[in-house]
């Protein structure tokens, strides 16, 4: 008798992280990772320090346990009733179990003359950052560039902006919120940021959304700025790749709808797609039997993280429970965490950063240092941080965050002691 | 044997892997020698610990065993309740006891029915004797030791990764020469405190010392760099730091390339513990983990030491290899200055596992499963190969079964050095295992916990009565010298299992197949024992070690002049090339949940050994360190309401204990710590979590899970 055989539809972090634990627990299937990008799976988070040449592009390479890997063998088509996927070559496999891991595609803004006049992607000049190929072309076209604009100021544009001023061009941030990250970042914090990638000759306007790209390479603001570049990145966010799972009947909010146990359940049985998915996934509808969505494609009780933390821990669950080591693991959701650790740029943010009336607020600012530090707490419980420039309590509060453990009195000791107890040459 | 010895006599210390040197000269009073430096002595140029310079007290009559013990059985269907006190008896009413008690569990239930346990701190000469006679002489498979709760982790991974297990593949006496040295999980100031000279000659000479520990120790204490991760989390910590190695090009690609395989695989998994989620993961902060790995990574040479920190866990065969891994990346081993090794814990934790009393070993550190090993020992036993068991279980799978039923229950035990009562992990189900055993026989110099329960007590005679070989934790071959005239009633390890054999029918004592009671006999016959295995002592003897101060091991020929340092020519792999390990982080057995929200790691204090049958029947020891207690940050403290040297309550999902509460912020807020050397109601082993590793099988005593209770009883 033939073994089973899980197919994994994707080969990107959670493929390759859900791969490397199912061999690491034991689990006996064959399992398959089809993927799009004609490489073996790597670590998408470094992608920026590819760009920076810290890492070279085959060194980022993850681990995918005795998994086969079929890289450039896209999944076209699924019928989940047959359990056999099709190939962009036209080939069909057989399955018994289906990961769906398809991850996300970065989102093009509304910009005009972003796209190329045949309506296909964006025209040439102009970047996204989420594969090593987009990183490849990148870094090239860097190389010559005087002048880049990053389009989008959250966690990946700072990211790839930092990136992009150590590779020489002077850089500006286009962002349309009030600030910096808002979505994990504070005010306070978010002014200490532009602060920090100012000195690295990172200049950010908020505030002011990108509305068309001009003949004549300019980035065109909506206040009618224009800002001449030689290259546009954009980092506007990413939307989950859906298409496969809403082709063949899969319930489908912003990602595919799964549940504790990540699989994914049929369209009729949920909200229609499109509507409001919000908690969607509460309501508990029949599960379709053998289909599992994990990752950046995947939404959980309403949420889709796109962030490889949560990914991860979508893949530990479901590895758990098709290896058979632990068949009852369930995935409850994921504190968000944003960190960032390069050179002067570092920060973290951790679960909820705006405080509303019933939380308590503990802030501590430092000016010289450019540090800013904040702990949000419910009661005797911490529910969110920020910490920016001076990272030494990071770890503790990181566990503290983890742990959910009710706070000592004086939660001051979070931002203001650590326990690395002792520096280089400290001691001598 | 004649009597006649100097008036000093050159030796080593009975307790650690150190075997420190000493002399003994004769004294009057009760106790018939004391301790003296010895300071030609390379490893600890004389200098001693509180435990070596009050080694003798255990000599003296009254504190240590000198007449047989039985157990009279009142009913010998009535199981354990009929039975009486221990009272003395004859050796000969002992042995006989003994043996016709081996002999018909061994007709009733099978000879893998009779189990041997042996320990780390016997002898060389005890140990393959041990190992022989569970073979040849019990003909069982049944048989491991202590040793296994000790290196087993590291020696499981150094065996994959170099081809040979050796706790350190250079002297101690290198250790001042390195740039760069991380010291992972290991507390020397406190466990073998005349080494710590070597660490702080290394920061004298402009070296990093970089400590790796859960706890701010008195070892880290002395470091450059502490990095203070979560207990059970030092995997992570280790591939984070081949991370960072990879990200910043401090990989020497040329030794990669020449001298190790498996590069790739290690990189990808180390892909995939990037700082920003091993910081996560191990609280460790991002920077701290970027200054570790630059000052190692940058370093000409460098090394890393393990301890039991990494080891004890049920994923330390892993653990191990990932801090291998590091050495390797960065082309720090086999080369001088440089290198990986273990802190061997147990006095004779070296010589212990090479010679066959672990179960899946024969002598030379031979496999027991190898055709051409089992042909090469069974000649010299003078035994036909296929006579020879096979593999049998690990320590702790041997002790969780003994006395169940079924075919696979253990009905008798032997014994030799080893106190599990004490120092087994889930010690309370262990203490119930051993109670349920047909017949258990105990040889100890003292009434340890375990010996209590035993229905036969064999008095075996001590480190200065006897003469005998130790390996140390460099892999140097050291002699134990008799230095005074056991007293009357105490026998020889030796003697007993010559006279065990004979009772049991094995062949007559003296030369091949048979068991004799003279070291250097033995000694004779190990050295045969072991030529052409991985630990090789053909050519090592008696007289070579005391004019050489010890010799290196492998030394395959008596013109050979020892094997000082490994692998500077090439490992000892079959290609000799070093093999990365192909390792990703799990979480421990036990991770805290909202039960037991809080870690337990144990550990050793400086005034006591092991399981403290020794140490704690000695006065100066015990005033220093009187019992145990649980150290605690004072914000863990705040939070359960508990002041320093209160009695606080430790439960785990295996029991509870009960111990002062002492409050330093030298531990983890998330940790508790508690030393295990004590038995009663402060056990530590009666909380730690007997989760096994799938490869050394070691227990997991450095992580499990507890929640704190106040027990009311403030003072």
């Amino acid at each position: 008798m033939s073994k089973r055989h899980i197919a994994v539809v994707g080969a990107g972090m959670a493929a390759a992280r859900f791969a490397e634990r199912y061999s690491a627990l034991g689990g006996e299937a064959r399992v398959t990772l089809y993927g799009s990008e004609p490489r073996a799976p790597y670590n998408r988070v470094l992608l920026a320090d590819v760009l920076t040449g810290r890492y070279d592009a085959e060194a980022i390479t993850l681990p995918v346990g005795d998994a086969v890997l079929r890289p450039g063998a896209e999944v076209v088509a699924l019928d989940l009733g047959a359990r056999v996927l099709t190939l962009v070559d036209g080939g069909t496999e057989a399955y018994d179990e289906l990961v769906l891991a398809t991850g996300a595609n970065p989102v093009l803004p509304p910009i005009r003359r972003l796209r190329r006049e045949d309506g296909g992607g964006p025209r040439e000049g102009v970047h996204a950052l989420r594969t090593l190929a987009d990183c490849a072309r990148l870094a090239e076209e860097a190389m010559d560039a005087k002048r880049a604009v990053v389009v989008g100021g959250g966690v990946l544009g700072v990211s790839v902006a930092r990136a992009l001023a150590a590779l020489g061009p002077q850089v500006e941030i286009v962002h349309q919120g009030p600030h910096l990250i808002e979505r994990q970042l504070d005010e306070d914090a978010a002014t200490a940021l532009r602060e920090a990638l100012r000195t690295l000759g990172v200049e950010v306007y908020l505030g002011n959304r990108a509305r068309a790209l001009t003949e004549a390479g300019e980035v065109e603001l909506a206040d009618g700025y224009r800002l001449s570049t030689d290259l546009t990145v954009l980092a506007c966010g990413v939307r989950p790749r859906t298409a496969l799972a809403h082709a063949a009947g899969l319930a489908v909010g912003r990602g595919v709808l799964v549940d504790d146990t990540l699989a994914a359940s049929p369209a009729h049985a949920s909200t229609p797609h499109g509507s409001a998915p919000h908690g969607s996934a509460l309501e508990a509808p029949t599960p379709t039997p053998h289909v599992f969505a994990i990752g950046d494609c995947a939404e959980h009780a309403g949420v889709v993280h796109g962030l490889a933390g949560p990914a991860w821990e979508q893949a530990d669950v479901l590895a758990a429970r098709l290896s058979g080591a632990d068949p009852e693991a369930r995935y409850t959701g994921s504190r968000p965490l944003a960190r960032l650790s390069a050179g002067p740029i570092e920060y973290a943010a951790f679960g909820e950063v705006h405080a509303d009336a019933e939380a308590d607020v503990l802030r501590l600012t430092d000016a010289t240092r450019g540090s800013y530090k904040k702990l949000v707490m419910r009661g005797d419980r911490l529910v969110g941080a920020i910490l920016l420039g001076d990272l030494a309590t990071v770890g503790d509060l990181a566990r503290a965050l983890a742990r959910d453990a009710s706070l000592p009195e004086t939660p001051l000791h979070l931002l203001t002691q650590h326990l690395l107890t002792t520096t280089l040459g400290a001691s001598r | 044997m004649t009597t006649t010895w100097a008036a000093a006599t050159a030796t080593h210390c009975p307790y650690c892997a150190l075997q420190c040197g000493m002399r003994l000269v004769p004294a009057a009073g009760a106790v018939p020698v004391e301790v003296r430096e010895r300071a030609d002595f390379p490893v600890n140029r004389g200098a001693l610990c509180g435990k070596g310079q009050n080694a003798a007290a255990l000599l003296a009559p009254g504190v240590r065993l000198t007449t047989p013990l039985v157990r009279d059985v009142r009913d010998s269907r009535g199981g354990r309740a009929a039975r009486g006190e221990l009272r003395a008896a004859s050796w000969a009413e002992a042995l006989d006891r003994v043996a016709s008690g081996f002999a018909a569990v061994r007709e009733e239930h099978g000879a893998d029915a009779v189990g041997v346990f042996g320990g780390g701190g016997l002898t060389n000469e005890k140990a393959y004797q041990l190992g022989k006679f569970a073979r040849i002489a019990l003909r069982t498979a049944t048989i491991d030791y202590n040793g296994r709760f000790c290196m087993s982790s590291a020696a499981a991974a150094a065996r994959t990764a170099f081809g040979v297990d050796r706790g350190l593949p250079f002297p101690l006496a290198d250790i001042p020469h390195t740039d760069s040295l991380i010291l992972v999980g290991a507390n020397p100031a406190e466990t073998m405190p005349p080494a710590l000279r070597y660490f702080r000659e290394l920061r004298e000479n402009g070296g990093t010392l970089i400590v790796v520990d859960p706890r701010r120790t008195r070892t880290a204490e002395q470091a450059d760099l502490h990095l203070q991760p979560v207990p059970g989390t030092d995997l992570a910590l280790a591939l984070g730091l081949l991370h960072l190695l990879i990200a910043d090009r401090m990989v020497d690609v040329d030794f990669v390339a020449e001298r190790t395989s498996g590069f790739e695989q290690a990189r990808a998994a180390a892909m995939a513990h990037w700082p920003e989620r091993v910081e996560r993961i191990t609280g460790v902060p991002v920077a701290a983990l970027r200054e570790a790995a630059r000052h190692f990574g940058r370093a000409r040479t460098g090394m890393v030491l393990t301890a039991r920190g990494p080891e004890q866990q049920s994923k330390g065969t892993d653990t191990v290899g990932a801090w291998i891994n590091l050495c390797l990346a960065s082309g720090k081993a086999g080369r001088l200055y440089s290198g990986y090794g273990c802190l061997t814990g147990q006095g004779n934790g070296q010589g212990g596992r090479e010679h066959g009393q672990k179960a899946d070993q024969l002598p030379g550190y031979r496999s027991i499963e190898d055709p051409a090993a089992r042909a090469h020992v069974a000649a010299v036993w003078g035994v036909g190969p296929d006579e020879l068991p096979r593999s049998g279980r690990s320590a702790y799978e041997l002790l969780d079964s003994l006395g169940a039923p079924g075919p696979d229950g253990v009905r008798a035990l032997l014994l030799m050095g080893s106190n599990p009562v004490v120092s087994a992990p889930r010690a309370a189900r262990i203490t119930g295992r051993l109670r349920s055993l047909d017949l258990l026989v105990v040889s100890d110099l003292v009434l340890s916990e375990s010996a209590q329960l035993a229905d036969v007590v064999l008095p075996s005679t001590q480190w200065a009565e006897e003469t005998g070989t130790m390996t140390n934790l460099e892999g140097r071959v050291l002699l134990r010298r008799r230095a005074t005239e056991p007293p009357d009633g105490a026998r020889s390890d030796l003697w007993v299992l010559k006279e065990l054999a004979e009772r049991l029918g094995a062949k007559g004592p003296g030369g091949e197949g048979g068991f004799d009671d003279d070291p250097e006999t033995v000694f004779a016959e190990l050295r045969r024992a072991s030529a052409g295995g991985p630990a090789d002592y053909a050519g090592i003897s008696y007289g070579r070690i005391a004019a050489e101060d010890g010799v290196f091991w492998p030394c395959p020929a008596e013109d050979h002049p020892g094997t000082p340092r490994l692998f500077l020519d090439a490992f000892a792999t079959p290609d000799g090339r070093a093999r990365f390990a192909p390792v990703s982080h799990r979480p421990a057995a036990e991770e805290p949940d909202a039960e037991y929200p809080v870690h337990l790691t144990t550990g050793r204090v400086l005034a006591q050994y092991q399981s403290g049958a020794q140490t704690r029947r000695v006065a100066e020891l015990n005033a220093a360190a009187p019992g145990p207690f649980v150290e605690l940050h004072p914000r863990l403290a705040a939070r359960v309401g508990v002041v320093d040297g209160e009695p606080l309550a430790v439960v785990s999902r295996r029991g509870r204990v009960v111990a002062p509460a002492r409050v330093t912020d030298a531990i983890r807020p998330d940790t508790v710590f508690m030393p295990f050397h004590w038995a009663g109601p402060g056990r530590a082993n009666t909380l730690t979590n007997p989760a096994l590793d799938p490869t050394s099988k070691m227990p997991e005593f450095k992580v499990c899970a507890v929640r704190l209770e106040r027990t009311g009883e403030r003072k």
